[in-house]
């Protein structure tokens, strides 16, 4: 499983961003980027993320 | 990629208040400083109510200025699930509701004024430490360019990434993180405009509260802070909880929204470690939060001025290394420490009042002690007698008092 961000529903607060363990998110302006190497799938940005915007997902190869 | 010659004395990462008030203050002493910000816009998006009481007004030396300081707030009103409230308003004002853009780029100007440079769209992406300096790689519109400077302050925020680039952790954890949702909304009513209002309850915000700010006539901020966790156990974020609400108020479900704005606020109390070699964290980026309310701003003004006076002492000496900054982090805890602690004990205290609780609290205050209350002037004695008869038909609400106040 790996982090997914919606954008439509994003509000680009950064939340998830300080709350991810590994730094594996990062904010740019109005863009979410993941870095899926990175990901451990424990769900933190999904459980703080103000609007539901972030997502676990399986991870495509 | 462009080679830029400049080694600066101090790099601040950031250009939110707490970068800001560092980087006025380090202009001020005269050293060559840096603020980049990925922003297009100071201030903008806010990730803020912009509640700041008088104190903080007094602590950094700001006189409210009507282009920033709209809203006069004389007090506060507190609502209990069952809809009955405790008002404590005094005659004068206690504080501000900002318009925070104006507020920072009044900050922003005062800066570049004093001789600090201000550069934004500018993200920092890369921190490297090598031979006591520090490199950061940015990225300006479609390229890359390197950044050096002797040192950085992390002001970067919730989302801080600086400090951890350079080997200093300012992760969040849900225990101790909230997360916050609200609407900047206009053409609505029914709330006393001259105050702050706080409504709690399971129902309403679970393990914090929802707010309604109010910024010039019939213009509010209407917010909610839940505890990041909850939603994983309701299955109901921020804005879910908010939404519901809204719609059952009558002077807001018909009100239009100007503003969306989001944000985690880190509540959980002051980072244990803000320095390192040629670093220093301030602001959200070192947690400095008021624990009850999530109150942010003052306290990292406050956090970016101390940050740049120990910064001061380091060009001074010309050692950046922690001999130095490492002084930082305990004047900070001599400054806000004790504070910070009875602050924490009061949060515990709310996190444990149930609805029954509140509601109980709500009915059995008078007028009269909510006011004594709200302007302070009950010493703490006081305030324990006066909290044990209200509170000795509730034994459970005694234990947690006592935590509060010892
Ligand atoms: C919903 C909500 C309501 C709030 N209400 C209040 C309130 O009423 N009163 C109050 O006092 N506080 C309130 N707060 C808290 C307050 O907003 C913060 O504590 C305050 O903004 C912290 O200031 P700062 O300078 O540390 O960080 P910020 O204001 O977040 O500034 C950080 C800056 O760093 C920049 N940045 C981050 N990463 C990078 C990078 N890699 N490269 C370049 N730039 C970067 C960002 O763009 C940003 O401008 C609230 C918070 C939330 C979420």
């Amino acid at each position: 499983m790996v982090a997914k961000n919606n954008s439509n529903k994003c509000a680009y607060c950064g939340a998830c961003v300080g709350i991810c363990p590994v730094a594996a998110i990062v904010l740019k302006d109005t863009r979410i980027f993941i870095d899926e190497k990175k990901c451990i799938s424990c769900g933190s940005c999904v459980k703080i993320c103000p609007v539901g915007a972030m997502s676990l997902e399986i991870k495509k190869k | 990629m462009t080679g830029k010659e400049i080694v600066y004395d101090v790099i601040i990462a950031g250009a939110g208040p707490a970068g800001l008030a560092a980087g006025i203050e380090l202009a001020k002493g005269k050293a060559n400083v840096l603020i980049l910000d990925r922003k297009q816009e100071i201030g903008c998006p806010k990730r803020c109510a912009e509640g700041l009481s008088n104190s903080w007004f007094n602590i950094m030396k700001l006189t409210p200025n009507p282009e920033w300081a709209v809203q006069k707030i004389k007090g506060a009103v507190l609502w209990a699930p069952n809809g009955k409230s405790v008002k404590m308003k005094d005659k004068k004002e206690l504080g501000y509701v900002l318009e925070r853009k104006m507020f920072e780029k009044h900050l922003a100007i005062e800066a570049a004024k004093l001789g600090a440079k201000i550069l934004l769209k500018h993200q920092i992406i890369e921190a490297k430490r090598e031979n006591g300096i520090v490199t950061l790689k940015v990225e300006v519109h479609d390229h890359v360019e390197e950044f050096k400077a002797k040192m950085v302050i992390a002001c970067d925020g919730i989302d801080s990434l600086v400090a951890r680039m350079l080997g200093l952790n300012t992760a969040n954890n849900l225990k101790d993180t909230d997360s916050g949702y609200q609407y900047e909304m206009t053409n609505i009513s029914g709330y006393d405009e001259d105050c702050l209002h706080m409504y709690f309850g399971n129902e309403v915000a679970p393990r914090g509260y929802i707010w309604i700010f109010p910024k010039r006539d019939g213009t509010a901020n209407v917010g909610i802070g839940i505890g990041a966790y909850v939603s994983a156990e309701t299955k109901i974020n921020a804005k879910g909880y908010l939404d519901r609400w809204i719609e059952k108020q009558p002077g807001l479900k018909d009100g239009s929204i100007i503003e969306v704005n989001a944000g985690g606020i880190p509540v959980g109390g002051f980072l244990e470690k803000m320095d390192a070699d040629n670093l220093l964290v301030a602001g959200d980026a070192g947690h400095m939060v008021d624990p009850i309310h999530g109150g942010g701003i003052g306290i990292a003004m406050e956090g970016g001025r101390l940050a740049a006076q120990v910064a001061l002492k380091a060009v001074k000496a010309n050692d950046y290394t922690s001999k130095t900054l490492g002084t930082y982090t305990k004047e900070w805890f001599t400054l806000r420490g004790n504070k910070l602690k009875t602050r924490l004990k009061s949060r515990h205290l709310l996190e444990h009042l149930s609805d029954d609780d509140f509601n109980y609290l709500a009915e059995s205050i008078t007028m009269d002690e909510a006011l004594k209350i709200g302007n302070g002037s009950l010493s703490k004695s006081e305030k324990v007698m006066l909290f044990t008869i209200k509170l000795i038909k509730r034994p459970k609400l005694i234990a947690i008092m006592k935590k509060f106040f010892v």
